[in-house]
């Protein structure tokens, strides 16, 4: 039964997670329960949206990153950099500086993600041309989202537009380059710093693509640690000329909230925050909202500034890539290749295979059993109290109904039903004790 | 199954909530997703329509394994020429409907593009009762 899809970077640390529920209630697609006193998380519906690890109180919910040191085991080691990263730091510490220590703590090369987003922007709205019955044409920037269109909105999962993220075509682009420039390919680790969770999983297992050109990922807060330390250190040192600066101000802001959809030639929304954009796809989906050509839709409030794994605060984030300035990278004559000098060679590959739903809402494959087991929800329903407690470790009375039809829980987990039992004397007081423990462990008893 | 909502004419901020909440069930009966989208999308004309020209209307939906029928009647002013009704861009609508982006008379026909079956019948001065069917393919 249980089919994996999913590679998920968020992770439970069970010796530190006391069975809270701040995670259980604010999780969008209700993937987790609560057992042994432990949050549990069902994995063909978490869409790596990162909303669990904000809520915990004990950071108890981890986000998986790679070893990196493991960077050191490639003689080219690129950081394949976002531009949120600049947005953790004060602005009086320039992107010279930055960039210098990026590369004192172990990059050899430092390549700015958004540099592709000229190409992208091009084939966005040529796509929409070539695409009318796509509409709204809902981009493939933010993998929760994606994977949340997949589980929670299998209509829409066609208007996804099948052309890769900025990230992909960049890591593309800078293997490609060396590559060209003689060097070994196996020599190249090309490792994603990255502001959450579902860039992790986008990358571990791709959805529309067969792998991945990115060798790692490094949480963004993890590099920002040692780099920060590093420049405080060397405050008084000089900072080289960079080339590696290549974004102009439109590049950068791209991952942040309307960052794509000004750029789009025709009616678009901008929708950020994932209970947001659920509100919203819902009636994109009724067609209660028609007439749309485009869609950018976000997971996390103010988009990438507000991902999991920043450090700054979201709204100096984006105070200070709004208020990055074109900077004299035009006027700065660089000797090597730049991402335009390879436009062909990427929009050959921009494609991205189509993206399948599997909805997490079906009862059953088939459709008579599923509404046997409909009817048994609702007879079920009615028993409940309906006060969304969570006291039987599902978020809500209604998710918790439906574990009960699936054989994965019991009614009597819940409180309200064990009083009533242990009225009528049809359950005894220590075996509703016993199911209190299964549920909560057995210290809070 | 059986499935019962009511209406309450007049009232905008409500409009789609029945359509949406049956929505809901297609997708936990595994229904494909473009028939869904089919059912919802002319449900939700339907039930817009009730919410604009009537007092007060019921949805009545019965749920079979290959066919979903949805009664709606309302009691309202009815329509006086159900084939002028249909065409494209024929409204009544009040300016005021038409500023909150309802009425662009569009219900109809597309409720009529997305079902299998419509029937219409209306007396002016009472209702109108709308049986719209939409078959359930089998599952790819």
């Amino acid at each position: 039964m249980a089919v994996r899809h999913f590679h998920h970077a968020l992770k439970i640390r069970t010796e530190t997670c006391f069975g809270c529920t701040h995670c259980l209630k604010v999780c969008p697609t209700e993937a987790i329960r609560i057992r042994n006193g432990k949050a549990v998380l069902n994995e063909n519906r978490c869409v790596d949206c990162g909303e669990c690890f904000k809520a915990c109180p004990v950071q108890a919910i981890y986000i998986d990153q790679d070893d990196f040191e493991r960077i050191h085991g490639f003689e080219y080691r690129i950081a394949l950099l976002p531009s949120i990263f600049l947005g953790q730091f004060s602005r009086k510490y320039n992107r010279e500086q930055i960039y210098d220590a990026i590369k004192a703590v172990g990059f050899t090369h430092i390549c700015e993600v958004e540099q592709s987003t000229g190409i992208l922007q091009q084939q966005i709205n040529r796509y929409a041309a070539e695409n009318p019955d796509k509409k709204p044409l809902i981009s493939s920037f933010c993998p929760a989202i994606i994977r949340l269109i997949q589980v929670r909105f299998p209509s829409l999962a066609n208007n996804i537009m099948l052309l890769k993220p900025p990230l992909d075509i960049t890591a593309l682009y800078c293997r490609k380059k060396l590559t060209d420039e003689g060097v070994n390919p196996a020599r190249i680790g090309v490792f994603y710093i990255t502001p959450c969770a579902a860039k992790i999983a986008a990358i571990k297992s791709p959805v529309g693509e067969d792998y991945s050109m990115i060798t790692g990922v490094i949480n963004m807060d993890f590099l920002f640690n040692r780099v920060y330390r590093h420049i405080k250190n060397n405050l008084s040192k000089d900072v080289t000329g960079n080339d590696d600066k290549v974004l102009n101000a439109d590049a950068i802001r791209w991952s942040l909230t309307h960052g794509e959809s000004d750029h789009f030639e025709g009616r678009s929304f901008a929708v950020d925050e994932i209970h947001n954009v659920i509100d919203f796809l819902e009636k994109v989906e009724n067609e209660e909202i028609k007439n749309v050509d485009f869609l950018e839709l976000r997971a996390c409030d103010e988009s990438c500034a507000g991902g999991a794994l920043t450090t700054a605060n979201r709204f100096l984030i984006v105070e200070r890539l709004r208020s990055t300035k074109n900077e004299e990278i035009s006027s700065r004559e660089s000797k090597s290749k730049t991402i335009e000098d390879y436009r062909e060679y990427l929009e050959h590959r921009i494609k991205i295979q189509e993206i399948k739903p599997r909805s997490i809402m079906k009862l059953d494959d088939n459709m008579e059993t599923a509404m046997l087991k409909m009817d048994q929800v609702k007879e079920i329903m009615k028993l409940l109290p309906g006060n969304d407690c969570g006291i039987c470790g599902a978020p809500t009375c209604h998710a918790f109904a439906s574990d009960i039809v699936q054989s994965e829980a019991d009614i009597r987990q819940c409180i309200f039903i064990q009083k009533c039992r242990e009225n009528t004397g049809e359950l005894t007081l220590f075996e509703s004790l016993r199911l209190m423990k299964e549920i909560w462990g057995k210290e809070k008893f | 199954m059986q499935f019962e909502y009511f209406i309450n004419g007049g009232d905008f901020s409500k409009a789609g909530q029945a359509s949406s909440q049956f929505k809901k069930v297609l997708q936990q009966l595994n229904v494909a997703p473009h028939t869904i989208k089919r059912i919802v999308v002319a449900l939700y004309e339907a039930e817009v329509n009730i919410v604009a020209h009537a007092f007060k209307g019921k949805i009545s939906i019965e749920l079979q394994p290959d066919l979903v029928s949805m009664l709606l009647t309302d009691e309202g002013p009815g329509i006086p020429d159900i084939e002028k009704a249909m065409e494209v861009g024929y409204s009544t609508a009040s300016p005021k409907v038409r500023e909150m982006g309802f009425g662009a008379g569009m219900g109809l026909s597309n409720i009529k593009n997305n079902a299998d079956l419509l029937e219409i019948t209306s007396i002016v001065g009472k209702g109108t009762t709308l049986k719209i069917s939409v078959n359930l393919s089998k599952q790819e």
